[in-house]
């Protein structure tokens, strides 16, 4: 019984941290057709801002439950600054090209970006455990857990039900829906279409930033943490289906709950769990578990 | 066949290189040995990127080759150049169209991550296999010729420029026939080609299988060149996101682009390096935003215009 | 006139060759070093950079003749040397492409440094094709001299089959009551590796105790191991053995210090010593920890001229004590010296690996003795310690520290690591 509820507890925190990671990507998937590449960098500079000013205020002696306004700020930060350049800068001028060219796009500004943060950070790693050692620890199932892990399944539930909420009981929400459709209906309909793909984009960012905030207390800042979640929220965001966030949090809680039994129970295959279970599933469901209608044009 | 300006520059080039080959210092006959063997796998992806598929895992088919070529080596001690090549290709090409028969099926960006995925679930078993060497994998021994050791590099750089550029030939005749303009056809409008008569699935799957064979040759060559097999530099998703680059950056426009393609990439990357040893992933992805931005047809779209200029004169 | 000219000729020819035997017999002034080192992604930080810093402050000693007898002469046979950084990120692939570039179109004298395992093995083989002197200074796989005869590489650290040996021996000296033993090692080579050498040497000397079902081997660069800990928590093993490095161990520090991972079981990290300085009090205590030998935190008081130059000198220009990587491309470097003062700076490739080949030299925290793999693999000691806080220096020091003789950890020349463990471990003398 101990080990069934680590287990589920393991599956859940893992499910957590894949759909904060991801969710991001799949709004920006969802509503601008783009698998964004540099979702990786938003990642990776939230990380390394909230760890460079946890840090800071920690030295200046100031409190540390500060640590988590620090986390939200430093995502908003980043989303906004990173978001509005990208998008205004590069993204606006690609969107009548393929697909493709503008995934590859987003490749070419990843790369960038990751030596940008080399330049500003250098390859020192940043350390931020404040807000992590300040929840200190609890005994579940038998073992010790870390608070702070617990709360990230807090987060992903907050993440997930503001997104239903935005999507399904506002106006925004309906909009961006109907963009999502068609989007030339949707210009012709008068919606700014170009405004709603710069806020998707810029919250998208936020989120992306708010993953790499997030989890920056419980590991070691260093250069090349955003390659590694790239091809993680890749596989999350083709198992949900383009652009459904139900889609994103099922597909994290199935890879989340497969990965944390195999850890526990066959850690040889831990390895292929991720890829295998979006291979089985493209196989079943070709466009993800919870594909969108698309109109067939003739 | 031959009366095509492609084919003659390509039989013209043959020469050229081969004979340029014996006398240029060995780093920049090692740079064409590596760019030639890559520009094969990018023949391929072209192929499918006039189809209007891209795929982000076709380093499958480059790993299979070129651990075909390292376990026959190993277990078998073949060391032949043509049967190590044939081994590559085959068990690229008989993969590939297994695989087809799913892939066809698939589109856009699912058809690039379902590729991606299975090219990450071979990375993982290599990796987790010792006796396949994991991720330092392991050394290949010399090829021979019909048996013969050669001295130097010099005649399995001639083989593969031969066999690289032959296959760009094939390919272009094959872009001529019907099956080939069907290409272009399917990534305009699928629903009109199928109205047409045409299999859509069916042609699908033909160019998948050829781009696999196509990698699998590439992921040989390769190997032998390099002497070694890795999963890092031969599986990883790493792998196909710079073929990838490549073809993107090569443009679609002619046989001849891949290669040039493939050469520029590596001079730009050689430079990069030198030049800024903690930044060069910034020149990287500042090269390919531009040409991306500017050049949409790629370098070969450049060529093109230039050769236009001086045709109008 | 045919005379004339035929005397003519000769004695054109004759200068010719009296200018061309001089010009050969000419001893440079400068000579060119390419040291590749991680200068780019995960491994630049905990290995890469103190590396690089700590070949360049020798370089620099070396070429001003401050280093502390007995090279305390100026320069590498008398030349200074400049050298040439390299990232040797990007794949096995990308590093032969450079490798290639550096002889034969840079047309470097030596080229010292790499950290990879996977680009040391790809590159044996080029280095020895192309007969250039090679010196390796970091990467640890067994199989560079075991797989085939090398003339012109060479490795000046001890290979990492005596990381898991001492290890293991370090846990049987001091912790005799270990029942059961599990682990968590970063799932390529290296941790493979690890974790197979550490099994087998245990099974060989704590015969009684029982390995794991399930020990872990996370993706590399996962940075999450919740399940992981949770795993190991409930697992009945006493002990953990890691080969973590860099974030990977400093995030599973992190999150094992958190939820008392440390506090229940005997923590072996073999790695330990790059992240011993970085994290500072966030080291718990009581962890085993290595270094890959001779270096950092474990030999930090060790009271020779040569260490405490090198521990100083580091101190001063970078603000850090040096860790493992900064002293091995240090002394790769040394031994670069001595095989230059030794054939003289115009030496040929031949000569240098002549010169360099079964020597034994004092570096800078050990003495390394050049008689493996035909004379071209050092054999050094290598050994553990715990972590303990000083909280009055307000620094991480390690108690308890044990160093084992190089016959004891290493097999001996001609005897492959794996079968020697296996075997018994026979012909060592501790």
């Amino acid at each position: 019984m101990e080990t069934f509820l680590t287990i589920l507890l393991d599956g859940l925190q893992f499910s957590s941290y894949l759909f904060i990671v991801s969710a991001g990507l799949t709004i920006i998937f969802g509503v601008m057709k783009i698998l964004n590449v540099a979702h990786g960098s938003f990642y990776a500079w939230g990380a390394y801002t909230s760890a460079f000013f946890i840090g800071k205020f920690s030295d200046m002696g100031l409190p540390d439950a500060l640590g988590f306004l620090i986390i939200v700020a430093a995502a908003i930060v980043v989303g906004v600054i990173l978001g509005f350049i990208i998008e205004q800068g590069i993204l606006k001028h690609m969107y009548e090209r393929d697909e493709v060219l503008i995934v590859l796009a987003t490749f070419g500004l990843f790369l960038i970006l990751e030596d940008i943060i080399l330049i500003a950070f250098g390859t020192d790693p940043y350390f931020a455990y404040q807000p992590m050692a300040l929840l200190e620890s609890v005994e579940l199932g038998g073992i010790t857990r870390d608070v702070y892990g617990i709360t990230l399944i807090g987060v992903a539930a907050v993440v997930a039900v503001g997104c239903w909420w935005l999507l399904n009981k506002t106006k925004w929400g309906t909009l961006l829906k109907a963009v999502i459709f068609d989007r030339e209906m949707g210009i012709s309909m008068g919606i700014n279409v170009p405004l709603v793909y710069t806020l998707t984009f810029i919250g998208g960012a936020i989120l992306g930033g708010l993953g790499g905030a997030y989890i920056a207390p419980t590991i070691s800042v260093a250069p090349g943490l955003g390659a590694e979640v790239i091809v993680l929220s890749f596989a999350v965001v083709v198992v949900g289906g383009m652009g459904s966030i139900a889609g994103a949090a099922i597909g994290s809680l199935i890879i989340g709950l497969l990965r944390a039994i195999a850890v526990h129970e066959v850690p040889q295959v831990e390895l292929f769990v991720v890829f295998a279970v979006m291979a089985v599933v493209l196989v079943f469901r070709p466009e993800g578990l919870f594909a969108p209608a698309k109109p067939r044009k003739i | 066949m031959f009366n095509d300006r492609t084919a003659k520059f390509l039989l013209l080039a043959a020469l050229v290189i081969c004979v340029g080959g014996a006398f240029a210092p060995n780093w920049i006959v090692n740079q064409f040995m590596f760019g030639f063997s890559r520009a094969l796998a990018i023949l391929g992806l072209m192929v499918l990127w006039r189809t209007g598929l891209v795929s982000f895992g076709h380093a499958f088919y480059f790993g299979l080759g070129a651990y075909a070529v390292a376990i026959l080596d190993s277990k078998l001690g073949v060391s032949d150049v043509f049967l190590r090549l044939i081994a590559g290709v085959v068990v690229a090409g008989v993969a590939g169209f297994l695989i087809g028969f799913i892939m066809r099926n698939y589109r856009d960006i699912f058809f690039a991550m379902l590729n991606t995925a299975i090219s990450m679930v071979l990375f993982g078993i290599v990796v987790k296999t010792e006796s396949l060497g994991s991720t330092d994998g392991f050394a290949i021994s010399a090829s021979t010729i019909f048996g013969a050791s050669p001295e130097t590099k010099y005649p399995l750089f001639v083989i593969i420029t031969l066999v690289s550029l032959t296959a760009a030939l094939a390919v272009n005749f094959y872009l001529k026939t019907t099956f080939g303009k069907l290409t272009t056809a399917i990534r305009d409008n699928e629903i009109r080609v199928e109205y047409l008569g045409f299999s859509v699935a069916h042609a699908i799957h033909l160019k998948y299988s050829m781009s696999a064979i196509l990698a699998g040759g590439a992921g040989a060559l390769m190997a032998m060149s390099l002497g070694q097999v890795d999963p890092e530099s031969m599986i990883n998703w790493t792998v196909s996101g710079e073929l990838v680059f490549i073809t993107i950056m090569a443009g679609p426009g002619s046989v001849i682009a891949p290669f040039i393609g493939s050469l520029v990439f590596e001079v730009l990357r050689t430079y990069a390096f030198e030049l800024a040893p903690q930044a060069w992933q910034l020149i990287m992805g500042a090269a390919f935003l531009t040409i991306i931005f500017f050049l949409p047809g790629g370098i070969w779209s450049l060529i093109e215009k230039l050769g236009g200029k001086k045709n109008e004169k | 006139m045919t005379n004339k000219l035929l005397k003519g000729a000769l004695g054109i020819a004759a200068v010719s060759a009296v200018a061309l035997a001089g010009g050969i017999a000419h001893a440079k002034d400068t000579i060119t070093i390419a040291v590749p080192s991680f200068l780019t992604g995960g491994a630049a930080g905990p290995f890469g950079i103190p590396a690089m810093n700590g070949a360049k402050m020798v370089t620099d000693a070396i070429n001003k003749g401050t280093l502390p007898a007995p090279y305390n002469t100026k320069g590498f046979g008398g030349a200074s040397a400049s050298l040439i950084e390299l990232d040797e990120g990007g794949g096995a692939t990308k590093q032969v492409a450079e490798y290639r570039n550096l002889v034969e179109k840079r047309n470097v004298d030596a080229i010292v440094g790499y950290i990879s395992s996977g680009n040391c093995q790809a590159l044996a083989p080029i280095a020895e094709e192309l007969k250039q002197f090679t010196i390796f200074a970091t990467c640890g796989t067994p199989r560079i001299f075991e797989e085939a005869e090398r003339k012109y590489v060479f490795r000046t650290m001890g290979h990492a089959t005596s990381d898991n040996v001492a290890a293991a021996m370090y846990v049987k000296e001091n912790f005799p009551n270990m029942k059961s033993y599990t682990g968590i090692n970063q799932n390529y080579a290296w941790g493979q590796d690890s974790w197979r050498d550490f099994d087998l040497t245990l099974k060989q000397i704590m015969p009684n105790t029982k390995a794991s079902e399930k020990t872990q081997f996370p993706k590399i660069f996962a940075g999450q191991y919740g399940s992981e800990i949770s795993a190991m928590s409930l697992d009945k093993a006493d002990l953990v053995h890691s080969s973590f490095w860099g974030g990977d161990l400093e995030a599973f520090i992190f999150q094992g210090a958190a939820r008392g991972l440390f506090k229940k079981k005997i923590s072996v990290v073999t790695v330990g010593g790059t992240a011993a300085y970085r994290l500072g009090k966030k080291l718990p205590d009581g962890l085993v920890l290595g270094a890959r030998g001779p270096y950092g935190i474990l030999v930090r008081d060790r009271d020779t001229a040569l260490n405490n130059w090198f521990v100083n000198t580091y101190k001063n220009i970078y603000g850090i004590y040096p860790s493992g990587p900064a002293y091995q491309y240090g002394q790769a470097i040394l031994a670069a010296k001595i095989a230059y003062d030794k054939a003289g700076s115009d030496a040929s490739n031949e000569q240098l690996a002549d010169a360099l080949r079964g020597v034994t030299f004092e570096s800078f925290s050990t003495t390394i003795e050049m008689k493996l793999g035909g004379g071209h693999q050092a054999a050094t000691e290598n050994g553990y310690g715990i972590t303990k806080y000083d909280a009055d220096e307000g620094e991480n020091v390690v108690t308890g520290v044990k160093f084992y003789p190089a016959s004891c950890v290493l097999p001996p020349d001609g005897v492959k690591s794996v079968d020697w463990i296996n075997g018994g471990m026979k012909g060592a003398k501790c």
